[in-house]
């Protein structure tokens, strides 16, 4: 290309993207998906998304009170884990638990303590909700704690140490306090983006060809390269926009911590931006209509981002056909990344690996894109 | 009457079968994101990765490795000689956990004298960790009242028989593929309905149908009603694909759970008319759809429970259509509730549906330009 035939490109590409920022700044709805609708979400969901259970209410049953029960069942008061409610009998107690009025029941029946003082192996019969079998588990748990506090301080006042043979001492790496919204919100920040990126661009080129602006475009000397990047610049620089307050408020609203760096962070960013448009492309110069582009967006961009990046569900625990299909999930590497990046700080031999991946999927999409594009200018 | 909304909805079922790519569309992806998301969604752990630091020359720690050998949760990959290696290993995210055992382990246990295990966990997933402490814990509990039976000759002076109910092993697929039924149901619906009403308005169809004979109530039904045929078609095809597949037990009547089903669609596509009423172009329409979904999946209680939010966000799922149902098809699912049990779950979503959709109606004529 010789110097003033770059130069014209060059013009091409600006007026491309003067004429985009006119359009998103005269239908405010872009701005209002990249910068308006991260924050309000990730505020709504920050807040909302936890799963740290706390005032599990359980149901308390003593079938004969005695000094022992009652020093058990304090166990539960004042406990920020647990807010019991006292049953007369197991009858009305799991009644309530079928009606969802306590999630857990525990019980000494009234044989409890005569059994505790003589020949010990006293049973502590609780019975939890099993619906929800990950909060049921983490109740469970919680119980156990408070029956082997209770066990400790049963034997101190008899005058003995409680000797268990193994006693487990726990160490929780990058999240001592053991805060799920430490590791939910980045992984958020990556669900949230994949939306922003898919809704900002699903519609763009559908919506030229449906109004026959794409014909009058195609008439002009503009190149399909031209075009292309027309469409991705104003875009990706309102997508990045959308990221850096995501990433400001998860650090200063929601009091994640902040381990790796900056350079990391733009770079993931960028990276993981590319291919949130580059989908949104796709599928605009797939779908032909906005109407199918609006469909296949609903249905390929969040709900796969939700359950298959690993930002809830554990991927080293789906079964290996699953976990190969999660890497066609761009989002599943940005959620690596960020949370690394917020709790563990900078690692590079995970990030470049999650990048090589965000990089190829950038590339083939972009390839995808040409080829398409191609097909449809005949 | 009868005719014109007859006439309709044929009109709307052409405008959205019509077309290949959208066909494709309606029918493919749930298909497969209920296979593909009924085997991922879940808490469970498995295959868990575990590097063992073993210092103890003795026969205890050996035993309790054994045991963790032996579960089906856990697997050794890595063995370690180091301290250095621990944040390596876990750094790298080559391993979920490590297990300490220090020199005088099998030394303290046989003299009476409680052995620390050392259990280092990466907590980038807390969940994970938390779960995965769990499983230990377990497995060390189990193993400390063997080891004091049988060779200290003692028991703890209480002991805690845990069941759980509805779901006697815990495993929480039960508890995430009935939530895929609504969750899929309420993403086609919105597919069908949100857009259903701006599209026409883009391209001026929507004027003409109002100076037709036909009332904005007879539109509102000719409107609704391919929403509700595919999603009963599609809600049928996965409840089917979670029972037959999956094996979930459905212990409950299917009147219980249909009727859910159809309130549930009823107010789910009341919303979706009311947004595409309210959008003046499909790119609005699409965003307010999105606006609804996102936070009426999120804040469901699909993945994680409403009970765990602050007061207020609790507040705010009072309008999420999606909170009711989930609560309907897990309960009919698993614990085999009847309408007694039930009935205030049905009541909000049905007003939630005849609000939106009664807006929608008013905004028909009211937003013309």
């Amino acid at each position: 290309m010789t110097g003033k035939a770059a130069d014209n490109s060059r013009m091409r590409l600006a007026g491309l993207i003067r004429k985009e920022v006119y359009q998103i700044m005269r239908d405010p709805s872009a701005i209002g998906i990249a910068f308006l609708l991260p924050v309000l979400l990730l505020l709504i969901f920050g807040y909302g998304v936890s799963l740290d259970a706390e005032h599990v209410p359980v149901g308390i049953v003593v079938e004969k009170p005695s000094p022992e029960a009652t020093n058990f069942t304090s166990g539960f008061q004042n406990n920020r884990y647990f807010e019991p409610i006292a049953f007369d009998s197991i009858q009305e107690a799991e009644k309530a638990l079928m009606e969802r009025r306590v999630t857990a029941i525990v019980w000494t029946r009234n044989n409890f303590t005569k059994k505790l003082l003589s020949t010990s192996d006293s049973p502590i019969g609780v019975i939890v909700n099993g619906v929800d079998a990950n909060q049921a588990r983490i109740i469970k748990g919680y119980i156990m704690g408070v029956w082997m506090r209770w066990l400790d301080k049963f034997a101190r006042a008899q005058g003995a140490s409680l000797n268990v043979p193994v006693m487990v001492k726990k160490r929780i790496w990058f999240n001592a306090a053991v805060r799920s919204r430490n590791f939910l919100v980045p992984g958020l920040i990556a669900v949230i983006m994949t939306l922003i990126g898919g809704m900002l661009t699903s519609m763009v080129v559908a919506r030229e060809w449906e109004r026959g602006t794409m014909e009058a475009l195609l008439v002009t000397p503009v190149r399909k390269k031209e075009i292309i990047l027309g469409k991705i610049i104003p875009y990706f620089v309102l997508g990045m926009g959308g990221m850096m307050l995501s990433v400001i408020m998860t650090v200063w609203v929601f009091q994640v911590p902040f381990r790796g760096s900056f350079i990391a962070l733009t770079f993931s960013s960028a990276l993981f931006m590319l291919t949130a448009i580059g989908l949104g492309l796709i599928i605009s110069v797939a779908a032909g209509s906005q109407f199918v582009a609006g469909q296949i967006a609903i249905v390929i961009t969040f709900l796969p981002a939700f359950i298959l990046s690993g930002f809830v569900f554990d991927i080293g625990s789906m079964p290996a056909p699953i976990q190969g299909i999660t890497h066609i999930v761009a989002a599943r590497y940005f959620v690596s990344i960020l949370q690394t990046l917020f709790l563990a700080g900078d690692i590079w031999h995970i990030y470049i690996v999650n990048w090589l991946w965000l990089t190829g999927m950038a590339l083939f999409f972009f390839m995808v894109i040409r080829r398409k594009f191609h097909k449809r200018l005949q | 009457m009868l005719k014109r909304i007859l006439a309709l909805t044929i009109k709307e079922f052409i405008a959205i079968l019509k077309n290949k790519k959208s066909r494709m569309v309606l029918i493919l992806p749930p298909v497969a994101q209920i296979i593909v998301f009924g085997y991922a969604a879940s808490f469970d752990l498995n295959d868990v990765k575990l590097g063992i630091y073993n210092e103890d020359p003795g026969i205890a720690s050996r035993e309790l490795i054994g045991r963790f050998e032996g579960s089906r949760t856990f697997q050794i990959t890595e063995h370690i000689s180091s301290d250095a290696q621990i944040s390596r290993l876990i750094d790298l995210q080559k391993v979920t956990a490590v297990l300490h055992f220090h020199r005088d382990f099998t030394r303290d246990i046989t003299r009476g004298k409680p052995a620390e295990l050392q259990v280092i966990l990466d907590g980038r997933n807390s969940n994970t960790a938390l779960i995965c402490l769990n499983y230990i814990q377990t497995i060390v509990a189990d193993f400390n009242r063997q080891w004091a039976l049988e060779k200290q000759g003692r028991t703890a002076p209480a002991r805690l028989k845990v069941r759980s109910w509805f779901n006697r092993m815990l495993n929480s697929h039960w508890f995430i593929i009935p939530g895929i039924v609504a969750l899929l149901t309420i993403v086609v619906t919105l597919e069908v309905t949100a857009l259903s009403v701006c599209k026409e308005r883009e391209a001026g169809t929507f004027d003409q149908l109002l100076v037709t004979p036909m009332t904005p109530f007879e539109i509102l039904v000719g409107k609704s009603l391919p929403g509700l045929v595919i999603g009963l078609v599609e809600g049928t095809f996965i409840i089917l694909v979670t029972v037959l597949w999956f094996d979930i037990p459905l212990r409950g009547s299917l009147v219980v759970l249909y009727s859910g089903l159809l309130v549930f669609l009823m107010s789910v596509i009341g919303i979706g008319i009311m947004i595409s009423s309210i959008a003046v172009t499909q790119q609005q329409g699409l965003m307010g759809a999105f606006m609804f979904l996102v936070p009426a999946v999120v804040l469901s209680g699909f993945a994680t429970p409403i009970e765990n939010m602050p007061r207020l966000v609790q507040d705010l799922t009072l309008l999420n259509p999606m909170r009711y149902i989930l609560v309907i098809v897990r309960s009919v699912f698993l614990q085999g509730a009847s309408f007694d049990l039930l009935w205030t779950q049905y009541v909000p979503m049905a007003l939630i549906g005849v609000v939106s959709l009664a807006i929608a109606g008013v905004l028909f004529r009211k937003r013309l330009y």
